[in-house]
């Protein structure tokens, strides 16, 4: 009781501050914590910045020299190109001369082929040259409809999407499914067109090396150690490779792929640009090439402007894949729609596959003569698979980077012409992210004939011994 | 920008929220469902689902409702008068099935300002004759063998229409600005960009790598406001000065009809040392005296513009895009371009299209059809526009301008206006989001040189009818 009281009267006595007596150090106390608790609460001090003044951004202004809007343009960006003066078919007319074709795409020969033209004819006819509008808003002509119909129940899917050109169908259809958290993990030598969508989708993207299974295995324990570490909600992940590599001609082992994607929990994508009426008994790509259910790859893409001999591309999956890119495919929202001839040439070419799949035979005939031919070439290495239309010739030895080899490569492509050969070297361009080597692609057609195929390859070794002496 | 009173935005802003709450419920209702009759998921167990959620909420819970509205197909043409072919829905509008049954109905939907959508007597033969001649296509990119005699005469002659030293074309007009925009621009540059510009020129934005900034629609004022903030700090963060800043602006903006007020633009670009970059998808061919487009329309000279980009199907009834600008210009592009380089080549007939659709606009298929194409289209326009303000429409849109939307505001009066106008065999455009603000649905008519007196007569009335029904004559006294 005592021990409280002095206490009490303690609190009560007087405080000196500066030589100044107070009554009740206690208040004094308090106010002392008032204060320390309101500075504690203070924002740090900040000068305060100042605008810039007008005069000042004028000088600015004034003072900024922007680059010039393209770099100055040098010899090598403007080479000559081949001008066609007929169809691109196997042989072509250009400059008065009848030439061997290698450069075209057309891996079932059917450009220029009568019966399709007769279709494209009435379409034409019926409907003028282009839609008019989006499939949104009356472009869609009952003719797509029908083709996207047509694909699905040739490829054996539910459903199919049309888009009206062969490098925005991979770059639309990418990032309508992925988006900033997901994970895709992407060969490194795909085209241009999926790397676009790789970097519009803004996911995680991890590369492996070119169609090497070892190293995506690698990426993919990678991504499950980090999933044991890090415990985030479950993301898409997607597994981005193409049938036959547009830049290489080489053929995804898609059997190991699907192992590894179904090991892993990885959703699968494929691009069959080349390989769509290529591999397979039919022509129906590469699942049916490997004999795997089509239902195991998740998303097909694909462009029209190869074996169909027609323009565009289209997606096809499961109906939930194509019914969410009918709002998210900005390639398909926002563009105007195929021309309807275009989606009856492949109509009709895909029609003719079914018909008569012995042109498919004819393809992997005059694929195989060209590599035997090829076999005893010194200079060149074939660098793509023997079952791929896509062949790319690779200098041997190269010559140390990609421009000094394309270069070379283009001289001898300047000569196979004059011999009435025409053979395209692969052109990057600098946005372009591929590392792979440089190299002619050629690309075989069923409609060469096997002393096409024997003369080309006859004139290849005639330049290739010239040049070496 | 839209005067609406303030009864429509509060009854537009409760019916959205409406939609939503009710479209969750609905979702709820879904999650508890599957729940207690246990359904398997779509989706193999370990998987994420393809879609999230909340990204297809729009499309399950209000796109689907009038999805009778979008997509619609047609068995003709796209020209004046078209075949629209009727879908039913069994399940509520979730699946649309098509059956055989067509309605012949006036077209106010599709992009045919000149009319060259369906077969035309100087195009047709020559595009055939084309077609037999180079096939349908010719599988290659031009750099590799795709290149034929049509596209070279095709890109002189489009130089020489827009009135610069040289041009390149593309395949797809989506194309053109998403593959030369990261031709031109790249890390450390800046785009600034109209606020209402088309995807194709934010996708061909964010591809390139550059900072994009953005400026108030069609406003001199704001965008010179945004270059002097901009030049004046720099790059983010480190405040380098910027490499080089590109203007971006569209000739007629598709979703409002107004015309670009390219003059001032221009002045303020060249005041502060931007590059200009015009985007002419639906003006070229459409407005302007020849057709030249809105350099030719506002009086600019194309020197001032660095460059020049339009599509060709709109006015020329065909399909693809181009680039125009000095001869430098096209040769770098040409060289780093990935739609140039990669991309199959423009099919020829269609090529062959675009450059008998051009002679005919000059006057070199050696009759005045162009140009009485062109009076026409301008004075249908100016006629619709102005009969449907008198009725008490909110249009928007310039004088000139094909383009004319007339806004809807409410969510319901989407489907009503299209379904209406249908039923009266008049087939036109409803537009949402997410191509205009939540607020701001509209209806959107395209003229075509190709509609007769009585077309437009008949469609004025239909429409007058129907906006009485769903009551969008904002505007009446």
């Amino acid at each position: 009781m005592e021990v409280w009281q002095s206490l009490w009267e303690a609190q009560l006595g007087d405080a000196v501050v500066f030589g100044v007596r107070f009554g009740g150090h206690l208040i004094v106390e308090v106010v002392l914590a008032v204060v320390i608790v309101f500075l504690l609460f203070q924002k740090s001090y900040q000068p305060a910045s100042r605008p810039l003044s007008e005069k000042e951004i004028d000088q600015l202004v004034e003072e900024w020299t922007p680059e010039p809007l393209h770099p100055p343009v040098t010899k090598e960006m403007t080479p000559p190109y081949p001008v066609l003066e007929s169809a691109a078919g196997p042989t072509v007319q250009i400059n008065g001369r009848k030439v061997i074709n290698l450069s075209t795409a057309n891996y079932l020969g059917f450009v220029g082929d009568e019966r399709i033209k007769e279709s494209c004819n009435a379409t034409l006819l019926k409907y003028g040259v282009g839609a008019c509008g989006p499939r949104g808003f009356y472009g869609t002509i009952d003719v797509h409809l029908d083709l996207e119909t047509k694909i699905a129940s040739f490829l054996g899917t539910s459903e199919s999407i049309l888009y009206s050109y062969g490098l925005a169908t991979a770059a639309s259809c990418i990032p309508a499914f992925c988006k900033r958290g997901d994970i895709i993990i992407a060969d490194d030598g795909v085209s241009w067109g999926i790397q676009n969508g790789l970097h519009l989708s803004r996911s995680t993207i991890k590369y492996f090396r070119h169609n090497d299974m070892g190293s995506l295995e690698a990426r993919l324990k990678e991504v499950r150690k980090e999933d044991e570490r890090k415990k985030k909600p479950l993301n898409r992940r997607f597994i981005v490779v193409e049938a036959i590599y547009q830049n290489s001609g080489k053929l995804a082992p898609l059997g190991e792929i699907v192992r590894l994607k179904e090991k892993y929990l990885f959703r699968l994508l494929v691009d069959e640009s080349n390989s769509i009426g290529v591999l397979g008994k039919s022509g129906r790509g590469i699942s049916e090439h490997f004999n795997i259910p089509i239902e195991k790859i998740d998303i097909i893409t694909a462009a029209m402007g190869t074996a169909f001999a027609s323009a565009g591309g289209f997606c096809t999956g499961s109906a939930k894949v194509v019914d969410h890119q009918r709002l998210s495919g900005a390639g398909y929202c926002f563009s105007a729609s195929l021309p309807p001839f275009l989606a009856t040439a492949s109509i009709s070419a895909i029609e003719l596959l079914e018909d008569d799949p012995s042109v498919l035979a004819r393809l992997h005939n005059n694929i195989a003569l060209f590599h035997k031919c090829l076999s005893d070439v010194s200079g060149i290495r074939i660098g793509s698979d023997t079952r791929s239309p896509v062949v790319l010739l690779h200098l041997r030895p190269s010559l140390g980077s990609f421009h000094a080899d394309a270069a070379y490569l283009q001289t001898i492509a300047d000569e196979m012409l004059e011999h009435s050969v025409l053979m395209s070297v692969q052109k990057r361009t600098a946005l372009d992210n591929c590392a792979l080597p440089a190299g002619i692609r050629v690309c075989i057609s069923a409609g060469h004939t096997e002393s096409d195929i024997i003369s080309a390859t006859a004139v290849l070794k005639k330049v290739m011994t010239s040049k070496k002496q | 920008m839209s005067t609406a009173s303030i009864l429509t935005l509060y009854s537009t802003y409760i019916s959205y929220g409406l939609l939503f709450v009710l479209g969750h419920l609905r979702d709820l209702c879904r999650s508890i469902h599957r729940a207690f009759f246990a359904i398997k998921d779509a989706n193999p167990p370990g998987y994420a689902p393809l879609c999230r959620s909340y990204e297809d909420f729009y499309a399950r819970r209000l796109y689907h409702r009038i999805q009778d509205c979008f997509n619609r197909p047609i068995a003709s043409a796209p020209e004046s008068w078209i075949d629209v072919i009727e879908r039913e829905s069994s399940d509520n509008n979730k699946t649309l099935h098509r059956p055989f049954k067509t309605r012949r109905c006036l077209n106010l939907g599709s992009y045919n300002y000149l009319g060259f959508a369906a077969a035309d007597e100087y195009c047709t033969p020559r595009v055939i004759e084309s077609l037999e001649k180079y096939g349908a296509s010719t599988c290659a990119s031009r750099v590799d063998g795709g290149t034929t005699s049509l596209h070279v005469e095709l890109e002189e002659l489009v130089a020489r229409f827009v009135g610069k030293p040289d041009a390149m074309v593309y395949g797809m007009g989506f194309a053109t600005n998403s593959t030369t925009l990261p031709g031109l621009i790249g890390k450390g540059g800046l785009i600034i960009s109209d606020s209402l510009n088309h995807a194709s020129i934010i996708f061909g934005a964010r591809s390139s790598g550059s900072k994009v900034k953005v400026f108030q629609h069609n406003s001199p004022q704001h965008l010179e406001e945004v270059l002097r903030e901009n030049i004046a700090e720099g790059q983010p963060r480190t405040h380098r000065p910027w490499k080089k800043i590109i203007v971006v602006v569209e000739g007629i903006y598709s979703m409002e009809g107004e015309i670009c007020r390219l003059k001032e633009i221009v002045q303020v670009c060249k005041a502060y040392k931007a590059y200009v970059y015009l985007d002419e998808a639906h003006s070229i061919g459409a407005i302007g005296k020849t057709g030249r487009g809105v350099c030719e329309h506002l009086g600019v000279d194309p020197a001032d513009i660095d460059v020049m980009m339009g599509t060709f199907t709109k006015s020329f009834g065909s399909s693809g895009g181009y680039i125009a600008g000095s001869k430098d210009l096209i040769a770098y592009l040409k060289s780093i371009s990935p739609g140039h380089m990669y991309a199959t080549a423009m099919s020829p007939p269609v090529a062959q299209q675009v450059i008998s659709a051009m002679k005919v606009i000059i006057g070199e298929d050696g009759t005045d059809r162009g140009a009485r194409k062109l009076a026409q289209v301008r004075e249908n326009s100016n006629y619709f526009r102005q009969e449907l303000r008198k009725m008490g429409f909110e249009v928007l849109g310039d004088r000139d301008s094909p383009v004319m939307p007339i806004m809807l505001y409410n969510p319901a009066k989407i489907p009503a206006f299209s379904r209406e106008c249908l039923r009266r065999n008049v087939a036109v455009v409803t537009v949402a989001f997410p191509a205009t603000p939540l607020l701001l649905a509209r209806a959107r008519i395209c003229i075509s040189a190709s509609h007769t007196k009585e077309d437009l007569e008949q469609a004025l009335e239909v429409i007058s009818e129907v906006g009485d029904l769903v009551h969008i004559k904002y505007f009446k006294h």
